[in-house]
């Protein structure tokens, strides 16, 4: 059994009037793993979120299945073990992160001790013990980012979806937060977050489901999809002349000396290598480059 | 209490009792209702009668005032200010939401109106000597109404913006002191048509003036218990069907 499963998943909106239609979702099919880190991506307006309120009941799909932990998404029980925090998150202002901790809890039911319990070591783990008192108006967006994360887990779910979770924290905040993210997975909880800053989401995620205009147009391990593409190789090599470079047409950039080329194949690669030990020249190191997350992503959008 | 249903209406309440305007209309309802004295002692004749008038009048408005202002901004402001999302995303469901969300309100105007009426009791007992259990009975079936009101302003603000609500609201509110001419008025239609559409308008709008029993309470006339368990029956009725309608509203609302 999938954490999450979505199957043809269609979604649109009317403008005023029901004139025109828009057509957000065009029919995603989407399978989190239990245990592992999925990464949905996707520029603005591609879908994402669309898709996790469709997931959450927010908004209803015009067609498709849903399921959470094996049970269908329309039934309010199926979020029983969901943690969410939305995107840019508003909570009731006049509380204070303890008091919305409470709250939260009690909405999952929960004995009002075992809340107040898991309330502190939660504050204390997203870094809020010192500003527990003060009202959430007082807060921060980074603070309000950390207290959302906060709520989601307040009854240590086992299925997490965090929309945009990094948006409004610093630097730290956001290796806390990865730091975090990373210890749920090795608690075996199962995470479906959406994210715009790619090197965060290429440290942490297991899979990647890349969302373009309403469709899902990859999906896969993050390992196979980079290691199966790597974009060049670097070889940096010294002792040859740059006559003798000229002559032979070899394209190289300069750096403290040494001469850099880049090859795309790897038998370019094997050939240059082979070129300078004949010509006497050193080679300092051979580098396949792969391509990063974000030249996925952007092979993709520009596909 | 399913817990659920009791953290949206403890919540509900928290909202409305830390908001200023609240205490605000609470003070300006006492203060009014207080000033029934000095009126009193300017007029010639039964100043009991004139305590009691001016008191419960102006308990009636500012309790109304309370029922409206909470009633649209509480709904209207967890859809503007997208609190909601982390309400449906919860596993509760819609219709706990909304009965949450009027229990809270109810007992926000619970606590305004026996603020009130405790005071307004204990100033006409220094004033007066007397302590009229009829005005207990009065206050019941004021809260009667204002439960009413909250369930319109509760359908409203379920899909309109507050300034729209409040004015839906508002007018269904002074409409519904006159529904019961729709009544004498059908007896004196001829076509069957118009009979049917002013029974409909009898039927469908809020009857408030059955609510309202104060010219017994002041002028201490008898009050007919028929009556008086009629329009609790009517009042509990009411306010059900208001939140079946208010409901299915929400129950197809989506939240973008």
């Amino acid at each position: 059994m999938n954490a999450l499963e979505i199957k043809n998943l269609k979604k649109s909106f009317r403008s005023n009037f029901a004139v025109k239609v828009y057509h957000i979702l065009k029919g995603i099919d989407i399978a989190v793993e239990k245990g592992e880190i999925y990464g949905f991506l996707g520029p603005n307006g591609a879908g994402k979120t669309t898709t996790m309120k469709c997931i959450l009941g927010i908004i209803f799909p015009d067609s498709g299945e849903i399921s959470i932990l094996g049970q269908p998404a329309n039934r309010a029980e199926s979020r029983r073990n969901v943690g969410f925090l939305p995107e840019h998150p508003y909570f009731y202002d006049y509380l204070t992160a303890e008091e919305l901790l409470l709250f939260t809890g009690m909405l999952f039911s929960l004995p009002k001790k075992k809340i107040l319990e898991r309330s502190k070591e939660l504050i204390e783990l997203v870094g809020l013990k010192a500003k527990r008192d003060l009202k959430l108006k007082k807060y921060s967006k980074g603070m309000i980012q950390r207290v959302g994360l906060a709520q989601a887990l307040v009854h240590d779910p086992d299925f997490i979806i965090l929309d945009e979770p990094f948006s409004g924290l610093d630097p730290i905040g956001r290796k806390e937060l990865r730091d975090i993210i990373l210890s749920l997975k090795n608690a075996g909880k199962t995470i479906f977050f959406s994210s715009h800053i790619l090197q965060d989401m290429e440290l942490m995620v297991d899979r990647v489901g890349i969302i373009l205009d309403g469709e899902i147009k990859k999906q896969g391990k993050l390992s196979d999809l980079i290691s199966h593409s790597v974009r060049y190789y670097e070889i940096v090599f010294t002792g040859i002349d740059e006559k003798t470079l000229q002559d032979q047409q070899v394209k190289y950039a300069l750096q403290d000396a040494n001469y850099i080329t880049k090859l795309e194949t790897n038998e370019e690669a094997n050939q240059r290598i082979e070129w300078i030990t004949k010509n006497k020249g050193k080679i300092l190191s051979v580098a396949p480059v792969k391509m990063t997350l974000e030249d996925i992503f952007l092979k993709e959008i520009n596909q | 209490m399913n817990m659920r249903l009791r953290a949206i209406a403890l919540n509900t309440f928290k909202e409305a009792v830390r908001n200023k305007v609240f205490y605000l209309l609470v003070v300006l309802g006492v203060t009014t209702a207080l000033s029934s004295q000095i009126i009193s002692m300017l007029t010639i004749g039964d100043k009991v009668k004139v305590l009691k008038d001016v008191g419960l009048a102006s308990i009636d408005f500012f309790c109304v005032l309370i029922a409206v202002f909470t009633g649209i901004n509480l709904v209207y402001k967890e859809i503007e200010k997208k609190t909601i999302y982390n309400i449906v995303s919860k596993p509760i469901s819609r219709s706990n939401f909304i009965i949450g969300k009027f229990m809270g309100l109810a007992l926000t105007l619970l606590v305004a109106l026996v603020s009130m009426a405790a005071i307004f009791f204990f100033f006409l007992y220094i004033s007066t000597g007397e302590f009229d259990v009829k005005i207990l009975l009065y206050f019941f079936c004021l809260y009667l109404e204002l439960l009413i009101i909250i369930g319109i302003s509760m359908v409203f603000s379920s899909f309109s913006t507050p300034i729209l609500s409040s004015i839906f609201t508002i007018s269904l509110y002074l409409i519904g002191q006159v529904t019961w001419t729709f009544n004498q008025f059908k007896d004196r239609l001829v076509k069957p048509l118009e009979k049917t559409v002013a029974y409909f308008f009898y039927y469908i709008l809020p009857n408030l003036e059955k609510f309202n029993i104060k010219n017994a309470v002041v002028m201490k006339t008898e009050l007919d218990s028929y009556l008086i368990a009629n329009t609790i029956i009517y009042g509990f009725c009411y306010t059900s069907a208001l939140l079946i309608l208010a409901i299915l509203i929400f129950n197809k609302r989506e939240f973008q």
